[in-house]
């Protein structure tokens, strides 16, 4: 039995620890290809809402809904669907390449397990490194494998924090490409970034938190370092509002 | 079979982790025989032990290595967050916790096997006279320890203070499988071993193992929730 979605609504979420307020009725909704960034400096509570997404936490007031399902409805169905790049990159580090890729698609129940590891060493520039364990890679290596254990399962929903930290540039501009073809296989992508730099062009919206509140959705043109700069100075007024994506908003690139 | 599989993946995994650090093995053994060294010399005069401590030293060298053993294993999968990467995966829950219990259960009977000859040389404790009972009381009597740690490790993994809340939360909970393999054990070594007494004790052991695992199995799941 498969379960499938077209969107992700967050409606009115909230999460609190203890009484420090992480976030604070978020609102909005991500479509089948598009890639929406969660933008906001840090604290923001871009993480929270990544681990809300995933389902590692729950929220403390307001619903997600994937598709016609909340987390709890569709419990380990959803859970085959969703993959996180979180930034503790998920790998044992005294495990292989190899070993820790077999290991997280044989969990998720992947078919062919070690040639689906074998993929996805060769995407990650890693197939003459697969057997070395993963204390000897660097961050970007890291990073990169930790993004093929994310896909591995061919999720539909696909959440990356921080996703080019430790990157160089072509290995940046490979991601960049990857995000682009899995928008163009129309899954779901949700991005929480401070690389606005690269960012800059890939993303369709984004989502900008400040204080655990949303404080615009951005479609806009223009230099996305500068659009950022206006939502968190008007963010910064009292009064500012949630902003839903508008009705008429142009299809994801 | 779903669940078999996705358990034995997670204490292969483990064993694997285990087998290429050597780690947790190595202080925990290092940690139990230092306990028991400490013991040796406070508690054996002129070559003659006080009586029934041997059976009262193996288990407490057991509690404290296998506290030893489940903080760093948790510690572990906290370090890169991989907890979590478990919970996210679709695989059942209850069979993660079964898995992870499993690589705890062979880390402290390979600690075991150093420690009971150790005990039994130091103590002059014929802990063998009855093979198939004494296997009984370590293997019922650390499965026990190991079922309520394993959750309580895994519950506190993100907690600050874990170290000292681990043994805190643990020990009260566990004291009648320590007392149970304690009484089990000074049973057997009796000079004339009293097996049915041993019997007893393993049966109550056993049940606590029923309970214990089977209230980890059911809370495992709402307790790792955040």
């Amino acid at each position: 039995m498969t379960f499938d979605f077209d969107q992700v609504a967050v409606r009115d979420v909230s999460r609190h620890y203890g009484r420090r307020r992480a976030l604070s009725h978020i609102t909005f909704t991500c479509r089948a290809g598009e890639i929406l960034g969660l933008l906001g400096p840090n604290g923001a509570g871009k993480s929270t809402l990544l681990s809300i997404l995933a389902t590692l936490l729950t929220p403390s007031a307001g619903e997600i809904r994937y598709g016609d399902r909340t987390a709890n409805e569709a419990g380990p169905l959803l859970r085959a669907r969703l993959g996180l790049l979180a930034h503790d990159l998920h790998l044992y580090p005294e495990l292989t390449a190899r070993e820790n890729l077999e290991f997280f698609a044989r969990l998720h129940g992947v078919a062919d397990a070690r040639a689906r590891a074998a993929e996805g060493l060769e995407r990650a520039g890693l197939a003459s490194r697969a057997n070395d364990i993963v204390t000897g890679f660097s961050r970007g290596m890291r990073q990169r494998l930790a993004l093929e254990r994310a896909l591995l399962h061919d999720p539909r929903l696909l959440l990356l924090d921080e996703p080019f930290t430790g990157l160089d540039d072509a290995s940046a501009a490979a991601l960049v490409t990857r995000l682009r073809e899995l928008r163009a296989e129309r899954r779901l992508v949700v991005a929480a970034t401070h690389d606005l730099d690269v960012a800059d062009g890939l993303l369709d919206r984004a989502a900008v938190l400040r204080d655990g509140r949303l404080i615009a959705i951005d479609e806009g043109h223009g230099p996305l370092r500068e659009r950022y700069r206006a939502h968190i100075a008007r963010g910064a007024l009292p009064g500012a509002q949630s902003l839903e994506p508008r009705a008429e908003s142009p299809e994801p690139r | 079979m779903m669940f078999l599989r996705v358990a034995w993946l997670v204490m292969r995994k483990d064993l694997t982790v285990e087998v290429r650090s050597r780690e947790v093995l190595y202080t925990t053994a290092f940690f139990a025989v230092s306990c028991v060294l400490v013991f040796a010399f406070a508690l054996v005069r002129e070559g003659r032990p006080l009586e029934d401590a041997a059976a009262g030293i193996l288990w407490i060298a057991i509690a404290f290595a296998g506290t030893l053993a489940l903080g760093r294993t948790f510690e572990r999968e906290r370090h890169a967050e991989t907890l979590r990467a478990l919970m996210l995966a679709p695989a059942s829950r209850p069979a993660i916790y079964v898995g992870k219990l499993l690589g705890i259960l062979a880390l402290l009977a390979a600690v075991e096997v150093v420690l009971v000859p150790l005990v039994g040389l130091l103590f002059h404790a014929a802990f063998l006279s009855r093979p198939v009972l004494m296997i009984a009381l370590l293997v019922t009597g650390t499965g026990g320890f190991a079922a309520v740690g394993t959750l309580f490790a895994a519950m506190l993994v993100r907690a600050r203070s874990r170290d000292v809340l681990l043994p805190v939360l643990l020990y009260p909970i566990t004291i009648p499988v320590i007392i149970a393999g304690v009484r089990g054990t000074a049973a057997l070594l009796q000079p004339v071993p009293d097996a049915e007494v041993a019997r007893m004790w393993i049966a109550l052991l056993a049940f606590f193992d029923i309970v214990f695992v089977t209230l980890s199995l059911w809370t495992f799941e709402p307790l790792m929730t955040e």
